[in-house]
């Protein structure tokens, strides 16, 4: 009979779903033969996504050695990039690797948040704990006290020029723009003569262009926030402010010298400088690195210089860093490990000597970048012996970055904005926009309308 | 034993004769139970329609619902949450970029409507009236669907560049313009998005308007030519109120399609310069996922429903008002 048939093949139907879901459950949750030394299993953020092969290869072979003097510990690498407009997804998609970086501004926030695991314990144990710079590593302890995030570079606001531009343009490299005049003349001569964009700024709407605008002010001895805390205001609107905007609006529309694109992002403008189509930016002072590692920059065109400042006692370098932190839905037992990756990877080589040779001499084998200079995250004693200990091993153009290194000790390096820092800069980017992008844009209401934004920003501690 | 009876329903006409299983007195069928249920193959039923169930419950269903609540909590993901009432619809009122939002968006689809609607019709026309290669031309006119969208935009980002060299200026020189920001213009970056979305997106309203004009009665165009008319009276008189149903479907299809815009302004501009592309979806976005430190799902979800509801009730009024039109 047709139905009991039907009947029938529906039941030995339903038996065959069950019996494959079973057999599928039951292969799925038998494990291999357990090994006899329990292992801990980590990600790590590893290099920016593109880097070069020759970058990754090295960054393997430091966990092949960490993995050899930590047997229990088994590290894979993920390519990582913190992003102001994706790390957010990340985090609640929870794709971000057990170990990962991010910056200054956002360490204590997502701590006070409950968003990164608690390395207290650890980090107390880490023998060089308390020669850490007091102002870096008070960036990753939270309104608790925990420590959330440990820090693993620290570097200063720097002009980066490039050399080779300078020359075809007439201006000599070794005397690079002490004042903005400077800047202001030097990049039309650069454009007039070589055709590229003779000083270029960041614009994208991720944040950076806000970031670059704040360094602006900085240097001219304003400030972004006033107060701290509940007390924190906004005050994009002071007159340091107004007077870089009116210079970035002079070099680009009167001068023409900021080429023809205004939205460049942090990796795009290192890109184009390597290229050699920027004969001027600012961003961090670590640059080089990223351009070796991503954009295979020819060394003799890099030049480093200090951001000119203002003739003002408030005029500083904006400083800032990046931290390493611990996805806190890891195990103890993954912080604890994580924990040995961040000693490992980036801290061992400033206290221990033999640790800095190991790691110089790897990195210098594979060709990449050792000596980019930096602020020290340690005190000054600690980091004389650290340079002492990789000199022989420094690959960086160190003499085209002269004119940096020997005036930042003498700047003050001012730490960024206390308050919702990433959404300051969030709603200063389309200032910068605006001005770059509209010839009639004013940058005194740009500013004031800009101020509304971001003192709600602060507000609501977001 | 029985025969066929035809007054009996079809169903168990299409069954061999076959002696039937007992009927209560006076009752036309068996009652159903589980049982009959089964014996008909109910179990076999449930069981394709398993798979389709659990997927759209937990990528379609739940996650609407989901939705919902999120929209009156405050959340963060990895805290609990709290329930907050209608505040994150307030706050997305009160937000200077909501206005800006809905103008842009408002302002793409208009210009897509102007633009980009009679584009798709105009080719599926030409191609139509062509004799030889029909084919060739309707595979060309699909080519960029085929592209990947992302793809897309990366290539007319290249294109876009503003300097002297750059592609679409290179070619304005040839006639004589001189280079245009594109999309680093307030005034120019939306017109730009809508250039790009209409070149990616109307190969597949043009296959759709073929197929369309291939159930247009040939007579109609015979009876026009009769009566003296051109091509464009043929277009106006013919074509167009024959195709009316589907010029109107895809109407409402592309205005709920623009409304929700999201991935031109996102990667072309990120919704600059100066928040000129901001688009409600990329509005949407930015509440989720563009605070590297706090983001506000609520708030997110509150416009996504505020979205959703204005669509909802645009689209009624519309399917309301054209009805006569369609059908008539």
């Amino acid at each position: 009979m047709r139905f009991k048939t039907r009947a029938r093949t529906s039941i030995r139907m339903g038996g065959v779903v069950a019996a494959a879901t079973l057999v599928a459950v039951a292969t799925s949750s038998v494990s291999p033969a357990a090994a006899s030394v329990p292992v801990v299993k980590i990600s790590v953020a590893s290099l920016i996504p593109g880097s070069t092969a020759a970058a990754t290869a090295a960054f393997n072979a430091q966990i092949k050695l960490f993995e050899q003097e930590n047997p229990g510990i088994v590290v894979t690498p993920s390519t990582y990039q913190w992003l102001g407009s994706t790390f957010a997804a990340k985090l609640a998609a929870g794709t971000l690797p057990t170990m990962f970086t991010v910056p200054f501004t956002d360490g204590r926030a997502l701590g006070d948040n409950g968003q990164l695991a608690d390395l207290t314990p650890y980090a107390d144990a880490l023998p060089y704990f308390n020669r850490f710079n007091p102002a870096v590593i008070a960036e990753g302890i939270d309104a608790k006290g925990k420590v959330i995030a440990i820090p693993e570079a620290s570097y200063a606001q720097a002009l980066s020029y490039n050399r080779q531009l300078f020359t075809e343009a007439g201006l000599n490299p070794n005397d690079p723009p002490t004042t903005w005049a400077q800047i202001e003349s030097d990049a039309k001569q650069i454009s007039d003569k070589t055709g590229t964009a003779g000083y270029a700024e960041m614009g994208a709407n991720d944040n950076t262009a806000g970031w670059i605008l704040t360094t602006l002010d900085y240097a001219l001895g304003g400030r972004m926030e006033s107060g701290i805390g509940s007390k924190a205001k906004a005050t994009f609107d002071n007159p340091q402010a107004v007077q870089a905007l009116d210079l970035l609006k002079t070099m680009r529309w009167t001068d023409n010298s900021m080429g023809s694109d205004f939205d460049w992002g942090w990796s795009d403008i290192n890109q184009a400088f390597s290229a050699g189509q920027v004969g001027m930016f600012i961003s961090g002072s670590d640059v080089y690195t990223n351009m070796v590692q991503s954009y295979n920059i020819k060394p003799s065109i890099y030049g480093l210089a200090p951001i000119p400042l203002a003739n003002n006692k408030n005029a500083g370098v904006l400083g800032g860093g990046t931290l390493c932190a611990v996805s806190p839905s890891a195990s103890p037992a993954q912080v604890a490990a994580a924990v040995k990756w961040i000693d490992f990877y980036y801290l061992q080589k400033y206290v221990n000597r033999n640790a800095a040779i190991a790691w110089a001499k790897t990195e210098a084998a594979s060709k990449q970048p050792v000596g980019t200079p930096e602020v020290p995250i340690f005190n000054q004693t600690q980091e004389n012996l650290y340079n002492s200990w990789i000199k022989p091993y420094i690959n960086v153009p160190l003499k085209q970055m002269a004119p940096f290194t020997t005036a930042i000790f003498k700047d003050q390096i001012i730490p960024e904005p206390e308050s919702a820092t990433q959404a300051v800069y969030g709603d200063l980017d389309s200032v910068v926009e605006a001005v770059l992008t509209e010839q009639n844009a004013n940058p005194s209401s740009l500013l004031s309308a800009a101020n509304s934004v971001g003192q709600h920003s602060i507000q609501s501690g977001s | 034993m029985s025969t066929i009876n035809p007054t009996k329903p079809n169903l168990e006409l299409m069954e061999p004769v076959l002696p039937t299983r007992a009927l209560p007195a006076g009752r036309g069928r068996a009652r159903r139970t589980p049982l009959t249920w089964i014996r008909h193959g109910g179990l076999s039923t449930l069981l394709f329609l398993l798979p389709l169930l659990l997927i759209f419950g937990a990528f379609s269903w739940y996650p609407i619902v989901r939705l919902v609540l999120m929209a009156f909590q405050h959340t963060n993901l990895v805290q609990p949450a709290t329930w907050v009432g209608f505040q994150n619809f307030s706050e997305v009122v009160h937000d200077p970029l909501f206005p800006i939002a809905v103008k842009n968006t408002a302002e793409f689809a208009g210009l897509a409507l102007v633009f980009g609607y009679p584009v798709p019709l105009a080719v599926a026309v030409l191609i139509s009236e062509v004799r030889k290669r029909r084919g060739l031309y309707s595979a060309l006119a699909y080519l960029p669907v085929v592209v990947p969208p992302v793809v897309a935009v990366l290539l007319w980002k290249f294109f876009y560049d503003g300097g002297p060299s750059g592609v679409f200026n290179t070619m304005l020189h040839w006639v004589g313009i001189g280079p245009q920001p594109w999309i680093q213009s307030e005034s120019q970056a939306m017109p730009s998005l809508v250039l790009e979305s209409t070149w990616a997106n109307a190969g597949g309203t043009v296959i759709i308007y073929l197929a369309a004009l291939t159930g247009v009665n040939a007579e109609l165009y015979e009876a026009a030519a009769v009566d003296g008319a051109g091509l464009w009276k043929k277009i106006a008189n013919v074509t167009l109120p024959q195709m009316r149903t589907i010029l109107l479907v895809t109407l409402i299809l592309q205005l709920i399609g623009t409304a929700q815009v999201f991935l031109e302004p996102y990667l072309f501009t990120s919704g600059g310069p100066d928040n000129a592309t901001i688009t409600v979806l990329l509005l949407i976005y930015n509440y989720a996922f563009g605070n590297s430190l706090g983001p506000s799902y609520g708030e997110a979800a509150a416009l996504s429903l505020m979205l959703v509801a204005f669509l909802a009730v645009f689209s009624l009024i519309y399917l309301r008002a054209t009805r006569s039109w369609s059908t008539g």
